[in-house]
């Protein structure tokens, strides 16, 4: 369980997060939506120690950010950030076996480069493993960072728009490999999602995030109506219902 | 990650490549005086390859600590605030009052204000700054200015007969060096890069930006700072031993990335160490022994190695 207690941020001036409290399941996927500029991303750099928490507690499990070593942190949770520019002369493989260094610290065993080749399959990478990360299209670049995510294997994934520049074969397939982490292995997915047919399709839960505070919680079919997109994005949609999940009509 | 896919080859054809240079070095034109050429150009030898490899090592460092290929120590002014260094030092104490110190001691002293001096100037803009490329170089250029200005001001202040005491560190020549500290220089060298070497790993991960290195469990600030650390020693004892050597950093470095490119800190450090020193040692033989030129070494290597990074500046303007 991810509780988050009484968080603000402030950026300047600006309060970015304004006294925000939730709690994010154990082995259920998350879904964080809202409007662009929302603090979707703030959220989940302070739960990720990225940003430096200004005033409020978070715990992972019993972990409090914050005062838990960093490498410990790393063993439990994982997060592929909104926009990472990374050295373009790494090979696919070459990356994602760094998502073994909090187990490995760079002494790779048998077992790591097993869970780097599993990696590679699950995010169907194999053909491109050797490829230079710079020659590859923003997809395929987006799937091998997700690849280094899930090599890296902990228990808490945060995923800030993973979808990016995937078309819609990686971003269903790489949403089925995120439930199936979910339901067979025990994982905790919380996954950042502009489209919110992909939230109601795939998600336990839809966290709606507004002005730096919640505005929503529960269900996609709980949450997810015409009302709510025009509240929160300010847009009129229709929403149909299709075996109990809302879908917006786009 | 690991050493698992290290360029073998490559890495040894550099190796043979020194070895050839080095055996060149020592034997052409000795005619037979086998002792005494042993003695003195072993000496210099020793001199060279130290001052080599703390090159190419901090360039290295710096280059993984601020994120970028352009910028190197010499470039940001660690050398320049070196020489700064010790000519205050006799400016202030005069050459005697120095000499009471040793010269073990004054190195120390010296090696010591350089560290808290680059954790004050360079700490904070690698921490803040560090990701914004034209910021980075108009500090450098600004402190590299600075610095010498504040030297050249000094010097001229400074009793003749006690410029003898930093005549050596500032100005880059790979003949004349200073002996008395070759063997604490070497040892401090080689204190530091059995260091790096046991930091590798981390090294590797910090070269991936801030966000991917704390997700992966680094303590990025820490392992910033004591790079930082090693960048400020090995600067200081290199200037020491033979004075500034403005862009050879940059050019062995980016040989490196060009004949072993790999996002492993194992492999680099290797490579650009052996080509720091072949280009060195090679460098003196055929510039000296060869040609006889009197162009000193130093002055072709920044020639070359501004070249590099203007080449460096301009690709990088274009993106
Ligand atoms: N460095 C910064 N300085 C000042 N304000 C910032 C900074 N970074 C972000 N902000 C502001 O913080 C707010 C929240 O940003 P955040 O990146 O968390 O939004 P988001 O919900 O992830 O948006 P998006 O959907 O566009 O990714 C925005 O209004 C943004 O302008
Ligand atoms: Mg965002």
């Amino acid at each position: 369980m991810i509780s988050v207690r009484n968080l603000t941020h402030q950026l300047g001036q600006q309060t970015i997060l304004d006294d925000l409290s939730l709690t994010i399941p154990k082995g259920k996927v998350t879904a964080l939506v809202g409007a662009n500029g929302a603090g979707k991303s703030t959220l989940l750099s302070l739960i990720t120690r990225l940003m430096k928490l200004q005033d409020g507690q978070i715990l992972i499990d019993n972990m409090n950010v914050g005062e838990t070593p960093n490498d410990a942190l790393a063993r439990k949770l994982s997060i592929l950030p909104q926009s990472i520019q990374l050295e373009p002369r790494l090979t696919v493989r070459e990356l994602v076996s760094f998502g073994r260094y909090p187990h490995a610290k760079g002494r790779m065993q048998k077992q790591d480069w097993n869970k780097v080749d599993e990696a590679l399959t699950v995010l169907d990478l194999n053909e491109l493993a050797d490829r230079q990360l710079d020659t590859l299209s923003g997809g395929q670049r987006q799937r091998a960072y997700v690849a280094m995510t899930y090599a890296q294997d902990t228990e808490y994934m945060l995923l800030d728009e993973p979808l990016n520049n995937m078309d819609i074969a990686a971003s269903r397939s790489l949403m089925r490999v995120l439930r199936e982490l979910c339901e067979h292995h025990g994982r905790t997915i919380v996954i950042v999602l502009h489209d919110i047919n992909y939230a109601s399709g795939y998600a336990d839960n839809v966290v709606a995030l507004a002005d730096g505070k919640i505005d929503q919680e529960g269900t996609p079919l709980d949450v997810v109506d015409s009302a709510f997109l025009h509240r929160i994005y300010g847009t009129d949609a229709k929403v149909h219902i299709l075996d109990d999940r809302p879908f917006v009509q786009v | 990650m690991g050493e698992n896919d290290m360029p073998v080859k490559r890495l040894s054809f550099l190796a043979l490549l020194l070895a050839l240079s080095m055996v060149l070095y020592m034997t052409i034109g000795s005619r037979g005086n086998w002792d005494f050429v042993l003695a003195f150009r072993g000496t210099k030898l020793l001199a060279i390859i130290a001052v080599s490899v703390a090159v190419s090592t901090s360039t290295l460092l710096f280059q993984t600590i601020a994120q970028n290929r352009i910028l190197t120590p010499s470039i940001m002014g660690f050398d320049a605030l070196y020489v700064l260094i010790i000519t205050m030092m006799v400016y202030f104490f005069s050459g005697q009052g120095m000499l009471s110190f040793g010269s073990y001691g004054l190195f120390a002293f010296n090696t010591l204000i350089m560290l808290l001096a680059s954790f004050l100037l360079f700490g904070t803009l690698i921490f803040e700054h560090g990701r914004d490329l034209t910021r980075m170089i108009l500090t450098g250029v600004i402190l590299g200015t600075l610095f010498r200005s504040l030297t050249s001001f000094a010097t001229r202040m400074i009793d003749p007969n006690e410029y003898a005491h930093i005549q050596i560190a500032s100005y880059a020549s790979f003949n004349s060096f200073n002996t008395e500290l070759l063997y604490i220089g070497v040892a401090v060298i080689i204190a530091c890069l059995i260091f790096v070497w046991t930091i590798r790993h981390r090294l590797d991960v910090i070269s991936l930006g801030y966000d991917v290195a704390v997700n992966l469990g680094e303590n990025v600030r820490t392992v910033q700072l004591l790079a930082l650390a090693v960048i400020a020693i090995l600067v200081s004892v290199s200037t020491a031993l033979v004075g500034p050597v403005a862009f050879l950093g940059l050019l062995v470095v980016s040989i490196a990335h060009l004949l072993t490119p790999s996002p492993n800190h194992s492999t680099l450090l290797l490579s650009s160490a052996l080509i720091s020193c072949i280009i060195l040692v090679g460098g003196q033989t055929i510039m000296e022994r060869m040609l006889s030129l009197s162009t000193p070494l130093a002055v072709v290597i920044d020639f070359v190695g501004g070249l590099v990074f203007l080449l460096l500046l301009l690709q990088r303007l274009k993106k």
